[in-house]
């Protein structure tokens, strides 16, 4: 009976605590928690070539990655000091929810659902992105409208599922998705021929065409762009501090790029006779003080991993193994939509 | 239990104070107390999950509450037995993603019963051969994980099958590509409701010829034919319904177009490897529930039929099985249960089952804890009403005294 009993509460506790994310009552600020363990936990992709994967020495690199290199940078000063999480689509939000992670650097689009009724915040676009198709040369396929009754392969826990179903509906054009749990079932499926089109962000498509294609000269991209898909990392709610130092940071790596300051040149920037390059790299005033951080905040992150514009040409950009144009991830002042408010 | 105190006339005859405490201490009353502690403590530990769970996701805002099944869902399904559009709502999508699950369980228990029963009975064989692939198989698929299982069956087809292109056409109607099998179907017509009549007017025959046989059989001992007669009543009788029906022909075939094979009906290499994958692992249990089950049957049993002059077939028929469908049944329940439960595996080939809807209705609107709620409760009752249905049909086959 006894015996019954504990192997019945402890049955019952698990079940439901697997239901209940997270036992405890909501965590002090954020920061004091990083600064506590030392380590800033963030929560990136399993494996988004030019976004977050680990390489075959298990080094994580990308775009999403570099974001939390920089904020280790300006926060532990020291990039290396994150512990990374992989997340699949499913995973993400909870994860972030419960405390898991700190950040949620993965390739995230931001929606009204997302921002509203999740407990969520986004912090700034790290990514400009839209939906495309991707399909194999030899179908002889031009155009997204040509998809009649194909099949068409999906991760699940997307936006994606619905954009699809929107633009196809407005078409008036019938096509049968095929939707997987993991993004290397659907990648799978889609290069053994099972699906006549490949559908996620175009990010996503050139990044896995580049790496799980045997030939990636066999896959064409499609033109259309069927959504705006603006991604970035998101933070928990309730916690402005964070979440001002996660945009802030990104705005930094902006801010960098416009005026020129890069992680070769950051030293000797220092005694630039700019105000506005003195003020981001803390040669002048502490704009660190008001974050919570110190004085170099800035300077850190952009020795750590450039300004935005090093970062997306390492990872993504047309000298990468990706080759993606910077279109409208250009700066504002350049003909495209990155803009970073002043730091002043 | 209450008869254990009275069972102790051992104890020396003690107060009324003393009986009083005896009472106290009764097996009886212990176990009651027992049991009430222990109802207590786990609705206790389940309203503080439950509360905590709540005030925890109002502190972060997250949103809660089911009112989401209400809004259109938005979302395509790949196939589906029932008419479905994305401007359903997401309780529609909830319900063909379980008409999905339902479809694979269900042929699968059936493939699983035929298939299981027949390998268990070749591992009795007294052919060398069969005996020894039976073994072989039980041991290979039994022993492999069934989400590998499945992954394998779904990349041998998606990869060995030809694109559709150039589908594999064996018999006219026919096609066999990455893109699943599509086959003919008969089209609706208002003369096939005199075949469903005939068909049903053939069972009903067929059972009144079974039970007449029965009848015959507990009066007189003769043994009538049953199972080809039943099986002719029912092709007559369909046959009869198609004519009177005026013989309805015409037939929805598949086509080939050009990005897809359009028209009769298909099913897709996913719903093709869940089911064939799910079949293939539960029937190495059931081939060993079988054979231990036959095994169960004393020796002697058979040695009587033999005695009595009863053929093989007879004594399998009459003397072996029945017996052995009473230790069967219970552990081949089990087999089912997981065999439905397995089916929630399928979301890794993109099979839109339950689970697969639920994962993209999770995401969409964010409401973790109820969907999962939701898809907790789903499971529970599919695998209790199967529990329900075998318990019935093992206390029509348990012993009965006469």
């Amino acid at each position: 009976m006894n015996n019954f009993k504990s192997i019945a509460l402890a049955g019952l506790s698990i079940g439901v605590s697997a239901l209940v994310f997270s036992g405890v009552a909501h965590a002090g600020k954020t920061l004091d928690g990083i600064k506590a363990r030392n380590q800033l936990v963030c929560g990136v992709n399993t494996g988004l070539a030019g976004f977050g994967a680990a390489d075959s020495q298990g080094k994580w690199a990308g775009m999403d990655v570099d974001v939390c290199r920089a904020l280790a940078a300006s926060v532990l000063n020291d990039p290396e000091k994150v512990k990374y999480v992989p997340l699949n689509a499913q995973q993400r939000f909870t994860a972030l929810q419960s405390g898991e992670v700190d950040v949620l650097s993965r390739n995230t689009t931001f929606t009204l659902t997302r921002d509203a009724s999740l407990g969520l915040s986004m912090t700034a676009v790290t990514y400009y992105d839209g939906q495309g198709f991707m399909v194999p040369k030899k179908s002889k396929i031009k155009s997204a409208k040509q998809l009649k009754n194909a099949a068409i392969c999906v991760q699940s826990g997307t936006t994606t599922e619905k954009n699809l179903n929107d633009y196809f509906k407005a078409q008036k054009i019938a096509i049968k998705p095929v939707v997987f749990e993991t993004l290397e079932a659907s990648v799978k499926a889609f290069f053994s021929g099972r699906c006549q089109a490949y559908t996620t962000d175009a990010s996503g498509l050139a990044s896995i065409r580049n790496k799980e294609a045997k030939n990636p000269d066999d896959y064409e991209i499609l033109p259309e762009l069927i959504s705006k898909e603006p991604l970035g990392p998101m933070v928990r709610r309730g916690d402005d501090e964070w979440f001002a130092i996660v945009k802030w940071t990104i705005y930094a790596l902006l801010e960098a790029e416009e005026y020129g300051i890069t992680a070769a040149n950051a030293d000797s920037m220092k005694t630039n006779d700019s105000p506005a390059v003195q003020r981001i790299l803390g040669s002048s005033e502490d704009t660190g003080k008001l974050l919570g951080l110190d004085k170099e905040w800035a300077y850190r992150a952009v020795k750590a991993v450039g300004n935005y514009g090093e970062m997306f040409e390492r990872n993504v950009g047309p000298k990468s193994a990706l080759k993606l144009p910077r279109g409208a991830n250009n700066l504002w002042n350049k003909g495209g939509l990155q803009y970073a408010p002043p730091i002043r | 239990m209450a008869s254990t105190e009275q069972q102790s006339p051992a104890t020396p005859p003690a107060s009324t104070g003393g009986t009083k405490t005896s009472r106290w201490r009764s097996r009886a009353f212990r176990g009651l107390a027992y049991q009430v502690i222990l109802v207590v403590v786990v609705l206790l530990v389940g309203g503080y999950l439950a509360g905590n769970t709540l005030e925890n996701m109002r502190v972060r805002g997250i949103q809660s509450g089911f009112g989401f099944f209400l809004q259109p869902a938005g979302f395509g399904i790949g196939e589906s037995m029932i008419e479905y559009d994305s401007s359903e709502p997401y309780w529609k999508a909830f319900v063909v993603g379980l008409s999905n699950t339902l479809r694979v369980a269900v042929v699968g228990i059936v493939l699983t019963t035929l298939f299981g029963t027949l390998l268990g009975i070749g591992r009795l064989s007294r052919n060398f051969l069969l005996r020894t692939l039976c073994t072989a198989y039980v041991e290979l698929f039994r022993n492999v994980p069934v989400l590998l299982q499945l992954l394998m069956w779904y990349f041998v087809l998606t990869d060995w099958l030809p694109d559709m292109s150039a589908a594999l056409n064996p018999v006219t109607g026919f096609f066999l590509s990455k893109n699943g099998l599509s086959f003919p179907i008969p089209v609706w017509s208002a003369g096939h409701f005199a075949t469903l009549l005939g068909l049903g007017g053939g069972i009903a025959a067929a059972w009144w010829h079974a039970r007449r046989a029965r009848h015959a059989f507990e009066i007189s001992g003769a043994q009538w034919p049953v199972l080809w007669p039943a099986i002719g009543m029912l092709v007559a009788g369909t046959l009869i319904g198609w004519l009177v029906g005026g013989m309805p022909g015409a037939i929805d075939m598949p086509e080939r177009g050009e990005l897809n094979i359009s028209g009769g009906g298909a099913v897709t290499p996913e719903f093709i490897a869940v089911t064939m994958g799910l079949t293939i692992y539960t029937a190495a249990f059931v081939a060993e529930i079988v054979r231990s089950g036959i095994q169960a049957v004393p020796r002697g049993q058979s040695e009587a039929a033999n005695s009595l002059g009863l053929s093989r077939a007879q004594n399998l028929r009459l003397v072996l099985l029945p017996q052995a469908m009473r230790v069967i049944i219970p552990p081949v329940t089990n087999q089912y249960l997981n065999l439905t439960k397995n089916s929630s595996l399928a979301v890794a080939i993109g099979y839109p089952d339950l689970v697969s809807i639920s994962n993209t209705t999770l995401n969409q609107t964010g409401r973790a804890v109820e969907c999962i709620l939701v898809m907790m409760t789903v499971y529970l009752v599919l695998s209790l009403l199967t529990a329900a249905l075998t318990n019935w049909y093992n206390t029509r086959m348990a012993i009965k005294e006469r």
